[in-house]
């Protein structure tokens, strides 16, 4: 049958719509909609109770203002460490640890994985509560359990200073989150067909050799998502700071990321009020940055990635 | 079993449905709810507070709902901008309440007979700035100073100290000692820091009052000598807080101290029920140090509490006999004594129990009174100077920043959207 043939005619597909239709409503009331809310919102300020439209007036304060887009490039620094952090200490430690996992040979293989991945299902207030009270100088068993090997002098009130906070509790998350590259890598290194790795030994690569020239190659793509998945998290990051180190982000708003200075902003803290506007302004430009780094791996390296199809 | 039939089934509900609309048919009373972020005070408003009410006041029913301190202003302007905020709003101090008077969300209280009971200074911290429409009626204020383990003192035999040399010799005491640490304060809160350190020794330096209105008419600035030399002292406490205090929490500090283990508090009266209840040893308190034996001495008689009614209450007569309640000489009477620490604002004398409770207020009669300088006014904009002083006073004390590079900063920060007005 061509294009011109006009035939029978042929029933609309109804049902198509009908069965589409509760998830895109959904997804438009909770998603879309919210987000071209506060898009919208940020062009706006108030005035003497009324919203104004402002174009982007809003977002020339945020990043030419001083102490604004001193505050704003503090967090995105500090975001960005953070990043920086999960992407050099978890997604490693996560492949490593899949890679031992997947040896046929290892025992109590369950125990660990299961060991492991607890601590993802935590809540961020227990997470940061619990280390919060190890790491205490007063009462936590830290300075204890490092004075009886004799290196009580290494320990520091890490979430009090400045220089320390933020890498402590981007270890913290690390300890957390090290679960989920761990899984999906292991899932991946699962799905690699036993031909495959027979065809390796045959050849003579065995061992790390092995991991290195048919594993690693062979889950890439898996690692791709990680990272992708790591980015988004980590800039969406917030209640592990909040739990921790308050709304102000101390000390000196060394742990400030952006979720915490857009909350601060939007819902005001202490003695000062909220700005809904400045806040929709900071939630917008997060938006901005988390869809460039999306897109950035859409576009350049997903692409390039080799899919290999068993 | 016998399963009912669909005739009695359809009676049984028709019978509930009646009797859900003919419920509020019945009760005549109406329900007045309290919005407040003084979850701690439950027990004392359901057991204390609210009985005496209603027993006064039969028909009206009061319901005491409070929500997370941190969370309160940001709940609150919620439920209000919604319409479902309670009849009577517990009031922060200052601009947070004025904001909500001006959006029309609190009713002015300028003809409710009770607030003839309190005077212009009680009034201040939830008044208009011509001072003509209150709208909160002034239930309590909190007093800073230090409290001491009085054991400790005994043992150590150390005498409370009057000036602020005495206060270091006695801090250099204790340390030497070594079997306290001198002072219970931490900085990763950084409210600690502020509340307990700067706005506590503070106004004997900026003189109360006197500094704190210069400040605001400009006549003075944060950069000035009596601004800057509190954050010179408060750099030396550092070294008299104990190991980590830069990872040293608030509960920290208040269970180092009740547990005996640290010496000296700065305190807030809030603490007292608190530490009466915890503590196993005698406590006393003293007012913040003078710089020279017989200097005037300030404290911080800080606003901190006060109770008004939501504009938009369908019950405002029933909402108005309430606050009349709060000003009156019994309910300053049983909130006092029920929360020892937070200090009774009206104008007529209570009597109070705790002899902890009495060593602050006393010092009323010998010292200047003023409020935390950073409230009234000055926290208006952004960058918000109260929460430029948590970080500021954190790190002075955590020695990361000098007191004169914080006082620079706190003072360009304030210049960037204050103009005094004249």
């Amino acid at each position: 049958m061509t294009a011109m043939d006009p035939g029978p005619k042929r029933a609309r597909r109804w049902h198509i719509a009908v069965f589409l239709a509760p998830a895109v409503l959904v997804y438009t009331a909770i998603m879309i909609f919210p987000l071209f809310a506060t898009l919208f919102q940020s062009l706006f300020t108030r005035v003497e109770g009324q919203q104004v439209f402002v174009g982007l007036r809003n977002f020339t304060t945020l990043f030419g203002d001083p102490r604004w887009s001193a505050s704003f490039w503090n967090a995105l620094w500090n975001n960005t460490w953070f990043f920086i952090v999960h992407m050099l200490v978890q997604n490693p430690i996560g492949i490593l640890l899949a890679a031992i996992l997947s040896n046929p040979r290892l025992r109590f293989r369950g125990f660990y994985r299961t060991a492991i991945f607890i601590p993802t299902i935590l809540s961020f207030v227990i997470v940061g509560f619990v280390w919060k009270l190890i790491l205490s100088p007063l009462w936590g068993i830290a300075p204890s359990m490092l004075d009886m090997v004799g290196l009580r002098f290494l320990f520091g009130p890490w979430l009090g200073q400045e220089t320390t906070a933020l890498t402590t509790l981007a270890l913290i998350s690390v300890w957390q989150f090290v679960g989920i590259p761990m899984m999906l890598i292991y899932a991946a290194l699962l799905s690699i067909p036993d031909e495959v790795i027979e065809a390796a030994e045959c050849d003579g690569i065995t061992g790390w050799s092995q991991f290195w020239k048919i594993q690693l190659p062979l889950v890439l793509p898996t690692i791709g998502i990680i990272s992708i998945l790591t980015f988004v998290g980590n800039f969406n990051a917030f209640d592990l700071v909040y739990v921790s180190q308050g709304a102000q982000a101390g000390p000196n708003y060394g742990t400030d990321l952006l979720g915490t200075f857009l909350y601060r902003t939007f819902f005001g803290f202490q003695l000062q009020l909220g700005d809904p506007n400045m806040g929709a302004t900071i939630a917008s430009v997060m938006f901005f940055i988390i869809l460039i780094g999306v897109s950035i791996y859409l576009f350049l390296i997903q692409t390039r990635l080799r899919r290999y199809q068993f | 079993m016998t399963y009912p039939t669909k005739t009695q089934l359809m009676s049984a509900s028709a019978a509930l449905v009646l009797g859900l609309a003919a419920a509020p048919l019945m009760a005549q009373d109406v329900t007045l709810t309290i919005e407040s972020w003084r979850n701690d005070d439950l027990s004392i408003w359901q057991n204390t507070l609210i009985p005496a009410f209603e027993a006064a006041n039969p028909g009206i029913r009061v319901v005491f709902a409070p929500s997370a301190p941190t969370e309160y202003n940001a709940a609150l302007n919620a439920k209000l901008e919604a319409g479902s905020a309670g009849d009577l709003i517990t009031c922060r101090p200052f601009d947070a309440s004025l904001a909500l008077y001006n959006d029309g969300y609190l009713a002015s209280l300028a003809d409710l007979e009770g607030m003839g009971n309190f005077s212009d200074v009680a009034k201040s911290a939830w008044n208009t700035d011509d001072g003509a429409n209150p709208f909160c009626v002034p239930m309590a204020s909190v007093i800073h100073g230090f409290i001491y383990n009085k054991d400790a003192f005994a043992e150590l035999g150390l005498e409370v100290p009057a000036t602020e040399d005495e206060f270091f010799a006695v801090l250099d005491a204790i340390k030497e000692d070594g079997s306290y640490i001198p002072m219970a304060m931490g900085t990763v809160d950084q409210w600690e820091a502020a509340t307990m350190g700067y706005q506590n020794i503070g106004p004997n330096f900026w003189k109360g009052e006197e500094g704190r209105l210069a400040l605001i008419r400009g006549e003075q600035t944060l950069t000035d000598e009596g601004w800057v030399e509190p954050y010179r002292v408060l750099a030396r406490w550092g070294e008299y807080l104990g190991d980590g205090f830069q990872a040293q929490t608030y509960p920290d500090s208040q269970n180092l101290f009740t547990l005996g283990r640290a010496a000296i508090y700065p305190a807030g009266s809030w603490e007292i029920a608190l530490f009466e209840e915890q503590a196993d040893f005698a406590m006393g308190a003293f007012p913040p140090p003078v710089r020279n034996a017989g200097d005037t001495c300030y404290i911080s008689d800080h606003n901190d509490i006060a109770i008004g009614m939501n504009a938009a209450t369908p019950n405002a007569d029933a909402a108005r006999t309430f606050l009349n309640w709060v000003a009156s000489s019994e309910f300053a009477s049983l909130y006092a004594n029920a929360l020892p620490g937070f200090f009774a604002l009206s104008n007529e004398p209570v009597e109070m129990e705790n002899a902890l409770a009495q060593d602050f207020v006393s010092w009323r009669e010998d010292c200047e009174s003023t409020i935390r300088s950073t409230y009234a006014i000055l926290s208006r904009g952004t960058p918000n100077l109260e929460n430029e002083t948590w970080n500021a006073s954190a790190n002075v004390i955590n020695g990361t920043e000098t007191p004169e590079d914080a006082a620079a900063r706190l003072q360009s920060g304030l210049e960037s959207w204050y103009t005094p007005a004249n």
